[in-house]
């Protein structure tokens, strides 16, 4: 059973992988400029992701990664 | 020839029979693809924030050093201080005085590539002297389909410890667990689509030691008391968000996002982002953003409970109430290139202004109306405008 689950798994996998990318390498140039990076300045937007957290119950799905409070 | 390597694929899972075969498996289709991801840039950043709203002050540094020590390994340091003067609505309730405090956060985190693959590990430490804070993150993050896509798995495990500055005597501890998935996908040649789920779960002492709540109290001269707040042992939440960036075809990107929340304490949030990047020339960068953010009540809070030790867990935390907040940011980025460093790469200076407005339906403002001799559960709502500035210097070299 679990030899089959495997099997079935990679070869799941393995049509996934068979996927060609619809973007060629040279086709990338505009997702490559700074003006496209999510978090261009890591210091600067982990920051401010620590004021949201201090001053809202909502956590998670960001970019922080831990620390203390300092929020009180 | 594809074929054929899935078939060889399989065969190895066959013959091997045990779970070494299959994470070799697993390595083959996705490790083998040629498209090697890159490890961050070596660069230094040099920043300093102010945030000031509320009756609340905080500023100070965070220096951040990034560099290569080896073609597959990148290491990095942060050092940050959060300098605290704070009177905040919950401090003058109480009729407590302003107080100073600082917190220390020193991290280091290492990662390392393996073609598709970097595995990153990342501690903290944050220290002030009513808390201390020790998180360790470790995560993995797989390219896959030729560079559209980006997996990433990540977990991190903290451990907390709570004291009271007004009672040495107290200590108390606090766990913290999370578990993180995020995509990272290609769409077309200008569309990049970002998204994450999160699960973190937290135990043990999860109060501020110092904030009370109020309950109605006819003996006195307004109508109220206070007493601790007791909360749950445990609190587990779960949020999932997602972000997706524009190639504008003048050179420019806009961005929208969206991130829903909830958690064991009824809580639920919604976040929505947008932004814009502008280059002015080569040497300019303008950012603009906008956010709104709503949330629901915990489950045990309330302003005013109608009698002392009304319910097992009690809080009147206004970051625990029914509010929303606006925010909006602006930013200029002046790239310094090496006319302007000489010895290194390339530079940037940076100045963010960020405005924020509070506004909450359930939590009222008890200094004001006292102020005014109103009686309890007559009060204004209370709200509050706030501004974040982040000032830094970038260096690539």
């Amino acid at each position: 059973m679990l030899r089959v689950a495997l099997i079935s798994f990679i070869l799941l996998v393995s049509a996934a992988c068979d996927v060609q990318p619809w973007v060629k390498p040279y086709e990338r140039a505009n997702l490559a400029d700074e003006v496209m990076q999510f978090d261009r300045d890591p210091v600067a937007s982990s920051y401010l992701e620590h004021v949201y957290e201090a001053r809202e119950s909502a956590r998670g799905a960001g970019i922080t990664t831990g620390g203390g409070c300092g929020c009180n | 020839m594809r074929v054929a390597q899935v078939l060889l694929q399989v065969v190895a899972v066959v013959v091997t029979k045990n779970s070494c075969g299959f994470i070799l498996c697993v390595w083959l289709l996705f490790g083998t693809q040629g498209h090697a991801q890159v490890l961050p840039e070596d660069r230094v950043d040099s920043l300093y924030h102010i945030y000031d709203g509320g009756g609340i002050t905080v500023q100070g540094p965070s220096v951040l050093v990034r560099k290569s020590v080896a073609d597959t390994v990148s290491v990095s340091a942060n050092y940050y201080v959060d300098s605290i003067s704070s009177a905040s609505v919950d401090v003058v309730t109480l009729g407590a005085s302003r107080y100073a405090e600082e917190r220390t956060q020193l991290s280091g985190s290492i990662e390392y590539l393996y073609e598709n693959s970097i595995l990153s590990y990342a501690y903290t430490n944050s220290s002030e002297n009513d808390y201390e804070a020790v998180t360790s993150n470790l995560s993995i993050a797989q390219e896959m389909f030729g560079g559209l896509t980006t997996v990433a798995l990540g977990f991190k495990s903290g451990n907390n410890v709570v004291k009271n500055s007004t009672n040495p005597s107290f200590e108390d501890t606090t766990d913290i667990k999370g578990y993180r998935l995020s995509l990272s996908q290609v769409i077309t040649k200008n569309i990049l689509l970002g998204s994450a789920y999160e699960i973190i779960t937290d135990s043990g002492y999860l109060n501020n030691p110092y904030r009370q709540v109020r309950y109605i109290d006819t003996s006195q001269a307004l109508g109220y008391s206070f007493e601790p707040e007791v909360y749950p042992q445990s609190h587990t939440s779960n949020a999932v968000g997602f972000n997706i960036k524009y190639f504008l075809p003048y050179r420019a990107a806009c961005s929208g996002g969206y991130r829903y929340y909830i958690d064991s304490w009824d809580i639920t949030a919604d976040t929505i982002d947008v932004s814009y990047v502008h280059p002015l020339n080569e040497n300019w960068l303008l950012d603009f953003s906008y956010r709104f953010y709503s949330q629901t009540s915990a489950s045990f809070y309330n302003d005013l409970f109608p009698y002392q030790t009304a319910q097992n867990y009690l809080a009147r935390d206004k970051e625990l109430s029914t509010y929303s907040s606006h925010s909006i940011g602006l930013g200029v980025t002046y790239k310094l290139g090496r006319d302007q460093l000489v010895i290194v790469e390339k530079g940037s200076l940076n100045l963010y202004l960020t405005a924020f407005s509070f506004q909450y339906d359930d939590f009222r403002d008890v200094p004001a109306g006292r102020d005014n001799n109103l009686m309890g559960g007559t009060e204004p709502m209370y709200d509050f405008n706030a501004y974040v500035i982040r000032s830094y210097l970038s260096i690539w070299f």
